[in-house]
C-alpha cells in the first residue's frame, strides 16, 4: 500500500514537470496554433543554464544562499534567461512565419528546436552533465511509512504553487482573460482591444520561464541532463496538453498530473519497458471516444 | 487551353521535355563517375525520395498531419528482416508482403482515428509511431531483436547469378522503384482520386457535401503510404542487412515531415528536392562537424520564410507537370 | 388551409420531414419540423436569425443527425445517412458561408460534383485504363458544360478564391448542379450579390425548374428573391415551422411580421 501511495508521489512529482512544461505549449498553442517544438528545449536550457550557475558558483551559492536558497536562485536566473530567449525565438523563428500558414510554422519550430538542441551540445558537449549532489539537499523522510524526500516535498510545493499562481493569473486576472480570448478568436479579440503583440510577449516569457524553472527542478531531481532532455519531455509535455484538451490550461495541468501517474503505475504495474506505450495507448483511446481530450475544447465548427 | 483528350495532362513545354532528358542522363551517368560512398549517398537520396513521396499521399496531396510516418516505414523493415532471418524468404518475395504488412498495419491503427480532427490526429500519428518504436525496443516475443535489431539480413535476388548486392546495383534498383512511384503517383494526381484527396484537404465539409466519402479516401491516402513507406523499409534492410529501432524515430518522421513542406505539398519534383535536402545537406555540411546540424535547423527556419510554399511548389491553373508517356500518347490520339 | 390541403393530397412529395428535431446541448435547434416539397417546385425557408434555417438543411444533407424524427426523400428514409451518401440519392446544396475549393480551378471544383458518379478506382487509375481515361473525358465534359452554363468560362482555370465573390455564389451552384441532382438545396444564395446578380440567379433558378426537372429549397432573406420566384414559403422561427403558405400569404401574415419585427411595430416595412 505503501509503495502504492509512493508511486503515486513519483507520479505527481514527474507528472508536475509534464504539467508546468504543459502549460507553455498549451499557452502557444491556444493563441496560435503552433506547436512550439521549441518548448521542450527551453526547458532543456533552462535546467542547463541552471547547471551553470549552481557549477561555477558552487562557493557563492552555498555561502550566501544555502542549498534551498541557491536552488530558488538558479531557477531564478534560468527563468530570467529563458524569458529572455523566449521573445527572441518568437521574433525570430515564428513571428515571420505567421503569415505563411500552420504547416510552415511547424517546419520552422522544428528547426528552432534543432537549433536550441545543438546549441546547447555545442556550447556544453554531447555527453552527459550532471547537478553537482554536494549542493542538493538530501533529506530522507517517512511520512505515514511513505519514503518520500524532502527534496521532492519541495519540488510538489513549489510546482502547485507554480500552477496554483498560473491558473489564478490564467482565470482571474486580465492578462489571462486576454489570453484566453485570444486564443478563442483572435481577430475579434484584438477588436475587442487586446494588444495581440503584448498577448504574445506574455505567453513566450511567462511559458519559457516556467518551463526553465521546471528544467532546474528536474535538475536536481534526477541530477543528469543531456541536451536531448529537450525531446523527451517535450513530446510527453505535448501529449499531456493535447489529452487536457486543446487550449485548455486547467486541463493541460491535469493531463501532464495524469500522465504522470499514469506513466508510474504503468511502470510499477505492468512493466518499465512498456511504460511509454501504455501512456500513448490510454491517450489514443482517450482522444478516440473523447475527440477533443478530457476536458473538451470549447469551440465547435459552425457549418 | 488544350482541354485534353486523354487522362487530363496539360500543355507540356518542350523546354521541360529537353531537362527532364538532361536529369534523366545524370542520373544514369552519375554512379559510373563516382565511388561507392558517393553512390551509397544518392542510393539513401532514393530511398528519402520514396519515403517523402509516401508521406506526400497523406500530408500534400489530403493535408493529414502524419508524424509518425516513420512507423510505417519501419514495419516494411521489420516484416522485411524477420521473414528474411526466421524464415530465410527471399528479399524480392518479402517487397510485396512488406508494403502489405504495412498498408494491413495502417488500416488496422487509422480506421478507429481517422474522423479525428487535424490537431489530434497530429499527436496521435506521433503516438503510433513512438508505440512501433518502443515496442520494436522492448523485443516482444523475442522477434524484434530489442535495441539491436535485427541483423543477417540478404541481398534481394532474382535467381542465380542476378544479385543485387553491390552499391551500382543497389543504387538502381531504389531508382526505377522511384521511378515507377512517381509515374503511378503523377497518374493518381490527375485522376479521380488525386482531386478527391485535394478537395479533402481543402474544406472536408465541402468535399463531402458534393458527394466525396471522406473517410474512405483518408483511409485510403494512410494505406497507400503506409504500403509505399513498407516497401522502401524492405530496400533499406537489405541494404544496410540489419535494422535496429533508431533508425525509425520521432526524428526520422520530422525529417520524411520536412521533406513534404520544404519541397512543396502535393509537388513531385518538389518532393524529391526536399529529400535531396535532407539526405545531401548533412553530407555537404560534414566538414562542419558539430555545427551541420546548426546550420540545418537554421536552414529550415530562413526556408520557411522565403518560401513557405515549399521549393517547388504544385502548381495548379497554368501548366502543369506532366511525363514523358502522356506527351507521346497525345501524339498518337 | 385549403391551399395546404390540395398540396398534401399530391403525391409527388419529393423530399419531407417528420418531426425533425435537432438539440445542441441545450439548444433545441430545431424543434419538431414538418415540411414537404413537390417536384418541380422552388421552396423557401425564411426566418429571422438564428431560427434553425441552416440547420434543417444541414440536417437534410446529412451534417448532423437529428436527435428525433425522419428525412424522408423519394419515398426513402434517408436519416442519419452520410454527407456523401445524401448526395448520390440525388440531393446536393450549397453553403451561406461559400465553401468552394479555394486553390483549385474554377472548373476542377465543378468536377467535385462529378466525383460521386464515377466509379473508377485505385489500380484504373494508376494503370491508366482506357475504362478510366473515357470516364475522366466524360468528367471533363460534364464539368465544362456545367461551366458553360453558370457563364464562368473565363473563369476556367484561374483559382477559385481569385474570382469575384458573385461568380464564386455561382460556381458553388455550378458544383452542385455537377452531382446531377433531383433536389438542389441553397443556403442564403442571393447573399452578398447585387440587385443585379440577384435578377441573374433568379431568371438561372426558374430556368433550371424548366429544363432540368429540378426541385429547389431555398434558405433567403431577400424578400425580392422569395417572392419573386417561390412557389411555397415556409417560415421559422426559433426552431419551429411558424407558418407557410403562397409567398403573397405569408407577406402579410402577421406572425411572421411579429417574428421579425417583434410584436410593438406597426408598420409592415419592406424586407430587403
Amino acid at each position: 500500500m505503501e509503495v502504492a501511495f509512493e508511486q503515486i508521489i513519483n507520479g505527481l512529482t514527474i507528472g508536475s514537470f509534464y504539467a508546468l512544461i504543459a502549460l507553455g505549449y498549451s499557452m502557444v498553442y491556444g493563441v496560435l496554433k503552433l506547436i512550439n517544438f521549441a518548448h521542450g528545449d527551453f526547458f532543456a536550457l533552462g535546467s542547463y543554464i541552471g547547471y551553470t550557475f549552481l557549477v561555477f558558483g558552487s562557493a557563492f551559492v552555498t555561502t550566501h544562499f544555502g542549498l534551498w536558497g541557491g536552488m530558488v536562485v538558479a531557477m531564478l536566473m534560468a527563468a530570467f534567461c529563458l524569458a529572455v530567449i523566449g521573445v527572441l525565438v518568437e521574433r525570430a523563428a515564428y513571428r515571420p512565419i505567421y503569415p505563411a500558414g500552420r504547416l510552415p510554422a511547424v517546419v520552422s519550430a522544428l528547426g528552432a528546436s534543432i537549433v536550441l538542441q545543438n546549441a546547447i551540445m555545442v556550447i556544453w558537449g554531447p555527453r552527459y552533465q550532471a547537478y553537482p549532489a554536494k549542493l542538493i539537499p538530501n533529506v530522507h523522510l517517512q511520512i505515514w511509512g511513505i519514503n518520500i524526500t524532502m527534496l521532492q516535498l519541495v519540488i510538489l510545493a513549489m510546482s502547485f504553487l507554480l500552477m496554483a499562481i498560473l491558473y489564478y493569473i490564467i482565470q482571474k486576472t486580465v492578462f489571462g482573460a486576454a489570453i484566453r480570448a485570444t486564443a478563442l478568436d483572435k481577430d475579434t479579440a484584438s477588436l475587442m482591444g487586446i494588444n495581440f503583440n503584448k498577448v504574445i510577449f506574455f505567453i513566450f516569457t511567462l511559458g519559457p520561464a516556467l518551463g526553465a524553472i521546471t528544467g532546474v527542478m528536474v535538475g536536481m531531481y534526477y541530477r543528469q541532463i543531456s541536451f536531448t532532455m529537450g525531446w523527451n519531455y517535450g513530446l510527453k509535455a505535448f501529449t499531456a496538453t493535447i489529452l487536457g484538451g486543446i487550449g485548455n490550461l486547467p486541463g493541460a495541468m491535469f493531463g501532464g498530473l495524469i500522465l504522470g501517474v499514469l506513466e508510474m503505475l504503468g511502470a510499477a504495474y505492468i512493466s518499465a519497458s512498456w511504460k511509454d506505450v501504455f501512456v500513448f495507448l490510454i491517450l489514443i483511446l482517450v482522444l478516440i471516444f473523447r475527440p477533443t481530450g478530457l476536458f473538451g475544447e470549447k469551440m465547435a465548427e459552425k457549418v | 487551353m488544350d482541354a485534353g483528350t486523354t487522362t487530363g495532362y496539360e500543355r507540356f513545354f518542350g523546354s521541360r521535355q529537353a531537362a527532364l532528358f538532361a536529369v534523366l542522363g545524370v542520373f544514369l551517368v552519375y554512379p559510373f563517375l563516382v565511388d561507392n560512398y558517393y553512390i551509397d549517398i544518392a542510393f539513401y537520396f532514393g530511398i528519402y525520395a520514396l519515403l517523402g513521396l509516401s508521406l506526400n499521399i497523406v500530408l500534400g496531396e489530403v493535408g493529414l498531419f502524419d508524424l509518425g510516418h516513420a512507423g510505417f516505414y519501419a514495419i516494411g523493415a521489420y516484416t522485411t528482416a524477420i521473414l528474411n532471418t526466421k524464415l530465410g524468404i527471399p528479399i524480392l518475395v518479402l517487397l510485396p508482403v512488406s508494403a502489405i504488412a504495412a498498408a494491413l498495419f495502417a488500416y488496422l491503427v487509422c480506421s478507429p482515428i481517422i474522423h479525428l480532427r487535424g490537431d489530434y490526429l497530429c499527436i496521435v500519428t506521433i503516438g503510433m509511431g513512438e508505440i512501433v518504436r518502443l515496442a520494436l525496443i522492448n523485443n516482444p516475443f523475442d522477434l524484434t531483436g530489442g535495441p539491436n535489431g535485427v541483423y543477417g539480413i540478404d541481398f534481394p535476388s532474382f535467381g542465380g547469378p542476378f544479385v543485387i548486392d553491390s552499391s551500382i546495383e543497389y543504387y538502381f534498383l531504389i531508382w526505377i522503384i522511384v521511378a515507377i512511384t512517381i509515374l503511378g503517383l503523377t497518374r493518381l494526381q490527375y485522376s479521380r482520386i488525386g482531386r478527391a484527396w485535394n478537395f479533402i484537404r481543402e474544406d472536408e465539409v465541402a468535399a463531402g457535401a458534393s458527394g466525396i466519402d471522406v473517410r474512405y479516401y483518408k483511409l485510403l491516402a494512410f494505406v497507400l503510404g503506409a504500403a509505399l513507406a513498407g516497401v522502401a523499409g524492405n530496400i533499406y534492410a537489405s541494404k544496410l542487412m540489419a535494422v535496429s529501432p533508431e533508425s525509425f524515430s520521432f526524428w526520422e518522421s520530422c525529417m520524411l515531415f520536412c521533406i513534404v513542406l520544404i519541397g512543396g505539398m502535393g509537388s513531385i519534383p518538389g518532393i524529391l528536392i526536399g529529400a535531396a535536402f535532407i539526405s545531401l545537406f548533412p553530407e555537404i555540411f560534414r566538414p562542419f562537424a558539430m555545427y551541420r546540424m546548426l546550420i540545418f535547423g537554421l536552414v529550415m527556419i530562413l526556408m520557411m520564410m522565403f518560401r513557405p510554399g515549399g521549393v517547388w511548389p504544385r502548381k495548379r491553373g497554368t501548366a502543369e507537370f506532366s511525363s514523358l508517356l502522356s506527351r507521346m500518347r497525345k501524339k498518337n490520339a | 388551409m385549403p391551399e395546404t390541403k390540395r398540396r398534401n393530397a399530391q403525391n409527388n412529395v419529393v423530399m419531407e420531414t417528420r418531426k425533425l428535431t435537432k438539440i445542441f446541448g441545450g439548444l433545441t435547434a430545431v424543434n419538431e419540423f414538418d415540411f414537404r416539397t413537390h417536384q418541380g417546385e422552388i421552396f423557401s425557408l425564411i426566418g429571422p436569425n438564428g431560427a434553425g434555417k441552416t440547420t434543417v438543411f444541414n440536417v437534410v444533407t446529412g451534417i448532423y443527425r437529428p436527435e428525433e424524427g425522419q428525412v424522408i426523400f423519394s419515398g426513402e428514409d434517408i436519416t442519419g445517412r452520410k454527407p456523401h451518401q445524401i448526395v448520390a440519392t440525388g440531393i446536393a446544396r450549397t453553403f451561406q458561408n461559400i465553401r468552394l475549393f479555394q486553390n483549385m480551378t474554377c472548373l476542377e471544383n465543378i468536377m467535385a460534383g462529378q466525383h460521386c458518379r464515377g466509379k473508377k478506382g485505385l489500380w484504373s487509375s494508376v494503370f491508366s485504363t482506357a475504362g478510366q481515361r473515357k470516364e475522366e473525358r466524360h468528367i471533363r465534359e460534364v464539368a465544362e458544360s456545367r461551366l458553360r452554363q453558370v457563364g464562368l468560362e473565363r473563369f476556367r482555370d484561374d483559382l477559385a478564391k481569385n474570382i469575384p465573390y458573385g461568380s464564386q455564389r455561382m460556381l458553388e451552384i455550378a458544383r452542385a448542379l455537377a452531382t446531377e441532382p433531383k433536389l438542389l438545396v441553397l443556403d442564403e444564395p442571393s447573399s452578398g450579390l447585387n440587385a443585379g446578380e440577384t435578377e441573374v440567379l433568379m431568371g438561372f433558378l426558374r430556368q433550371l425548374i424548366e429544363e432540368e426537372q429540378l426541385t429547389i429549397l431555398l434558405i433567403e432573406h431577400d424578400m425580392n428573391v422569395v417572392m419573386g420566384i417561390s412557389d411555397w414559403v415556409a417560415v421559422m422561427d426559433e426552431g419551429r415551422k411558424i407558418a407557410e403558405g403562397l409567398p403573397e400569404d405569408i407577406y402579410n401574415n402577421p406572425r411572421v411580421i411579429e417574428a421579425y419585427l417583434g410584436s410593438d411595430d406597426d408598420t409592415v416595412s419592406e424586407e430587403s
